[in-house]
């Protein structure tokens, strides 16, 4: 019987000719990533060496990956001596993916994984972050766990007591009309199969609008993958996979992992792309979407371009097209948080800083912390958010008396001009 | 066992039952004050430990969604609760059985405010409706982390093994 692309991946990472769905497999980990809540993976972990006689020591040390990002610079004492207490671990135990609060390496982990090259097809990756999906991007098995689990695997290296999940193929053929984005797409299938869609599923991601999708696109459909519930969102790896890698640096050997001709779905769901048009995801479910012109009159506070769903350079491109000459409504804030410090430059050397500068929109620094509260720009009671980023939960940006709504950086840019949540069809 | 405090909607995320602009805050032994911060009534009492050990409250589908925050089981444990939900969200489950918080799966389950519960082993009975439901019980893989006390002392065992 012919196997998915996480059927080849587990059985590869734990030397298996074959493994079928509910398998208990234990994978040897590539790349296992932690932000600031490396804090609590590091007691944990003491935790587990205690009594044991041994020292504590982490597997490999150039295989751990950690990144701040989620409250950068610190926001309080607190966060900053967590930080401090992670600098001094990286310190003692070598690590060498270390990216700390700084211009020349920083930025969102997941952006800083892709852009350093540091994942392949065929990894096994995980992260104490819920978006580790995001790698899926990459033809790898990549997926969120808790910082007790990590720990786990800082001392071992590999995950224990995994479960072959079973796959849903998603094929998405047809074209993308003018305006309509990856991120509409997503957002369109979450809305389609809920939020609890593909619990404990992987979705596999196929069709001719996937196979003509740059990268950053993938990044979208694998980040938000999770938000249907799904353990990891896997796009077959290919020229374009290979093309950003070695752009990235990589270059020793990249070998796609593909499914076989008969590998076994529980699900097959076909896509015509020719006849999405843009989606909002309304208040406080991701999987509350709705086609852009079923929202009517919303005024919008507060708008967010960023977060390590559409935080990159195209994203930024494709707002300052809109912005250009333009200006942010009166009554409307607009946030931009580039999604690394390298697009920050780049966006700072092609002009793009400087259109939204004119236009009245504030650039941030790279981080996570305004996408879920925890950092600069929280919206006040009764206050709308228009955002780019994954989730909209009641309180997720800082307020429970707040309303998020999720869109593409299309209609937040030309929703940020008009005050109110604006479809872009029409703009050029 | 206990009585039922809270009952949930569908798709209650981590962020409602441990709001993001608390993560900074990541011991287990200080988590609890935070549990459902946003539900402020429900926070107040759980924080005056109004609530015994072993109160329940109910969930709808998907409980547990969003992000991997693994401070919404450490919250939840620290007060003694039990969770009786549709289903839960597989990374929150993970954390829950991980640090040794009972989530039971129980897709029939049927509770008002203040009903007594019993779980009686694979059963939960509502006691005040005179009624029982079937649990779905943990894969064998899960309950060997369950029997061990919990992934630490689990890891602590296979760490022992592997390196001495």
């Amino acid at each position: 019987m012919g196997l998915t692309i996480v059927e080849k991946i587990l059985a590869y990472s734990t030397g298996k000719k074959s493994v079928k769905p509910g398998d208990v497999l234990e994978p040897e980990v590539n790349v296992a990533m932690s932000h600031e809540n490396a804090a609590l993976v590091i007691n944990q972990f003491t935790e587990v060496w205690k009594d044991t006689g041994l020292s504590p020591n982490v597997w490999d040390p150039s295989r751990i990956a950690i990144i701040f990002d989620h409250r950068v610079p610190a926001e309080s004492s607190k966060t900053a001596t967590n930080q401090k207490k992670i600098r001094n671990f990286v310190k003692e135990n070598g690590i060498t993916k270390f990216h700390d609060i700084r211009s020349d390496e920083g930025g969102i982990c997941h952006q800083i994984l892709a852009e350093y090259g540091y994942i392949k097809p065929g990894y096994v990756v995980v992260g104490t972050d819920s978006h580790t999906t995001t790698h899926g991007a990459f033809g790898a098995f990549a997926f969120g766990i808790g910082a007790t689990e990590m720990a786990s695997v800082w001392s071992l290296g590999t995950i224990l007591n995994v479960e072959v999940p079973e796959t849903i193929k998603i094929v998405v053929n047809g074209k993308f009309k003018p305006n309509v984005y990856p991120k509409d797409l997503i957002l369109y299938i979450i809305g389609k199969i809920s939020a609890q869609g593909a619990n404990y599923k992987v979705i596999e991601f196929h069709g001719e609008v996937i196979r003509n999708m740059p990268m950053s696109g993938r990044l979208v459909l694998s980040n938000m993958s999770v938000e249907a519930g799904a353990t990891a969102g896997i796009i077959p790896g290919d020229e374009e996979t290979i093309r950003y890698l070695r752009k990235a640096g990589v270059n020793d050997d990249i070998i796609p992992v593909l499914p076989d001709n008969d590998a076994k779905y529980c699900k097959i769901v076909e896509i015509n792309a020719d006849e999405l048009v843009p989606q909002i995801a309304c208040p406080h479910t991701v999987d509350n979407v709705k086609p852009i012109t079923d929202v009517k009159n919303i005024k919008v506070d507060q708008i967010v371009i960023g977060s390590c769903t559409n935080g990159r350079f195209d994203d930024l491109e494709i707002v300052a097209k809109i912005l250009k000459g333009k200006k942010v409504a009166e009554d409307t804030r607009m946030l931009i948080f580039p999604a690394s410090w390298q697009i920050y430059k780049k966006a700072l050397k092609e002009g793009l800083l400087e259109v939204f500068s004119d236009s009245g929109a504030i650039i941030m620094n790279p981080g996570c912390g305004c996408c879920l509260g925890v950092h600069q720009g929280a919206i006040g009671d009764g206050e709308v958010a228009l955002s780019t980023t994954n989730r909209n939960f009641k309180g997720r940006m800082g307020n429970p008396k707040g309303d998020v709504y999720l869109c593409s950086p299309a209609v937040a840019a030309v929703s940020a001009i008009n005050g109110f949540i604006t479809s872009p069809e029409g703009v050029k | 066992m206990g009585k039922v405090i809270y009952i949930f909607d569908n798709d209650i995320s981590t962020d409602a039952i441990y709001p993001g602009r608390h993560m900074a805050t990541v011991l287990p032994s200080e988590t609890p004050q935070f549990c459902f911060a946003d539900y402020t009534d429900l926070n107040k009492k759980l924080n005056a430990k109004e609530y015994p050990t072993g109160s329940v409250i109910i969930g709808g589908n998907n409980f547990g969604c969003g992000s991997s925050r693994e401070q919404a089981a450490s919250t939840i444990l620290g007060h003694g609760l039990v969770v009786i939900a549709k289903d839960f969200a597989r990374i929150f489950l993970q954390n829950a059985i991980n640090l040794g918080l009972n989530l039971i799966t129980c897709p029939e389950i049927e509770a008002d405010l203040d009903d007594e519960i019993e779980i009686k082993g694979d059963k939960v009975l509502n006691k005040t409706k005179g009624k029982e439901f079937s649990t779905i019980p943990l894969p064998a893989a899960r309950l060997a982390i369950v029997e061990a006390g919990g992934l630490v002392a689990y890891t602590r065992k296979k760490v022992i093994e592997k390196y001495t």
